[in-house]
């Protein structure tokens, strides 16, 4: 077989079925011995490749008689239409494998998407748990919004840091400045919506990276820590400005510690009404007080949310007012300190989840 | 109406709660915190709670609780109280009450 594959140069292993199209199909015995050139009629089924052989051996054989050329010509037909039949297999074959491959890199993809988004702690529902997936959805909007919202809030601040460090004038840097102040007030905006739906996502900080939630503080940052940070940042600054920011650090602190106190308080109340329904649950009476209780600690959940929407509220106010104090400068070079910060702490997130464990 | 005015007359920092009510707690815990005395009225534990409730709604007070009062005047529900706060005007109101002395 190999030598007929060199006499005609075709490379019987050759997988294409390249440069064979119908008008060679019905070739005659006679342009078969004329052209002895190669051509890149491959097979890749024996079968093929016995007929290839049938037909070269005829070609050793002298003329044959008019019934012997009919029946040749019969079945050069039919072996040109079984090459055929064999070609579109192979199309045919390579066009479902190239799916599948195609439809592997996209599986592969996906997964690393998933896993680059667990990493970041977002909550990711797994399907089949019909209830989780109910609150899942509503979680799962919000992560997608806050995506979304950090993506512009970065893109701002690229903007802003451009801006300073081209030493762009007081108007534009207060322009730029107020629309992240405003787009910050967007968010709180969306929390409140969120938390509505489901508080405890919003409370559990899940939509942050890890490391932003070990300071996690009814759902957020705590604008006390914000402004000692601010007050090392933004050296030089004015007496009444230090005494003006200190201030505010020492009404921030306090609101914090009203709302924590308040939040103690709830669950507190939480635990004794749970400890309440607690007993044997084999008398009536002792059902009616469990569904009782529950009831009791239904409704003081519900309080949570209102614990969010004020923290939100001091988070907002604070920074309003902090903008007040400062000139344009100085609130630019805060807004770049802010969200540097809390870069670097996602950033720690990140590292920390790609270190190499042993 | 009349009781809640005359109660929020008798004392320079008045805060009316309900017992239920934890941001109530927060409240008066940053009142305590600012060295303020205020008196607290538990609407669920007096007998016309209710219609206080009622009083205080008309006012513009949501939630109805808590409601706080300086010096006689209706100054807010949480959110306002936590605001002013923030802008410094919470302290001057509680010393121009004479609640607090710095």
């Amino acid at each position: 077989m190999d030598n007929f594959a060199v006499i005609l140069g075709v490379d019987l292993n050759h997988r294409k079925g390249v440069n064979y199209d119908k008008s060679r199909a019905a070739f005659s015995r006679d342009s078969m011995m004329a052209d002895a050139s190669p051509r890149s009629d491959s097979s890749t089924d024996g079968d093929t490749d016995d007929k290839a052989l049938e037909l070269h051996n005829s070609q050793g054989i002298v003329v044959s008689d008019a019934s012997d050329r009919s029946r040749d010509q019969k079945t050069l037909r039919r072996l040109a239409q079984n090459r055929e039949a064999a070609r579109k297999s192979r199309l045919r074959k390579k066009a479902y494998v190239q799916q599948l491959e195609s439809s592997r890199m996209k599986l592969t993809q996906l997964e690393q998407e998933l896993q680059r988004a667990r990493q970041q702690g977002i909550f990711i529902s797994s399907s089949g748990d019909q209830s989780q997936s109910m609150s899942g959805n509503g979680a799962l909007a919000f992560d997608v919004e806050y995506a979304r919202w950090l993506e512009e809030h970065n893109r701002r601040v690229n903007e802003l840091r451009g801006a300073v460090n081209s030493h762009a004038g007081d108007a534009e840097l207060r322009i730029i400045v107020d629309g992240v102040l405003a787009q910050y007030n967007e968010i709180f905006r969306i929390k409140g919506d969120a938390a509505k739906a489901d508080v405890f996502h919003i409370l559990s900080g899940m939509w942050k990276t890890p490391a932003e939630r070990c300071f996690l503080w009814l759902g957020g940052f705590r604008t006390s820590e914000i402004l000692k940070l601010l007050i090392s940042q933004l050296e030089p600054l004015t007496e009444q400005q230090l005494l003006s920011i200190s201030n505010l650090q020492q009404t921030s602190q306090q609101a914090e510690d009203a709302l924590t106190q308040g939040m103690d308080s709830l669950q507190q109340s939480l635990a004794d009404t749970l400890a309440g329904s607690l007993g044997p649950s084999n008398s009536s009476e002792n059902v009616a007080n469990y569904m009782g209780q529950m009831a009791m600690a239904m409704g003081k959940l519900g309080t949570l949310e209102s614990f969010i929407g004020q923290a939100d509220n001091l988070r907002q106010q604070t920074l309003q007012q902090l903008h007040g104090i400062l000139t344009t400068r100085q609130s630019a070079r805060a807004v770049l300190a802010i969200s540097d910060y809390f870069s670097r702490l996602r950033a720690l997130s990140s590292l920390w989840l790609a270190r190499p464990r042993e | 109406m009349d009781m809640v005015i005359d109660l929020a007359s008798k004392k320079a920092a008045v805060i009316f709660t309900k017992s239920s009510c934890f941001m109530c707690h927060s409240i008066k815990a940053l009142f305590y915190d600012l060295g303020a005395s205020p008196a607290v009225h538990e609407l669920d534990q007096l007998t016309n709670g209710k219609e206080m409730e009622c009083a205080l709604q008309r006012l513009g007070c949501n939630p109805s609780v808590p409601a706080v009062f300086i010096g006689g005047k209706y100054i807010g529900s949480a959110k306002d109280i936590i605001s002013l706060h923030v802008d410094g005007s919470l302290k001057e109101k509680l010393i121009e009450a004479k609640a607090i002395w710095f």
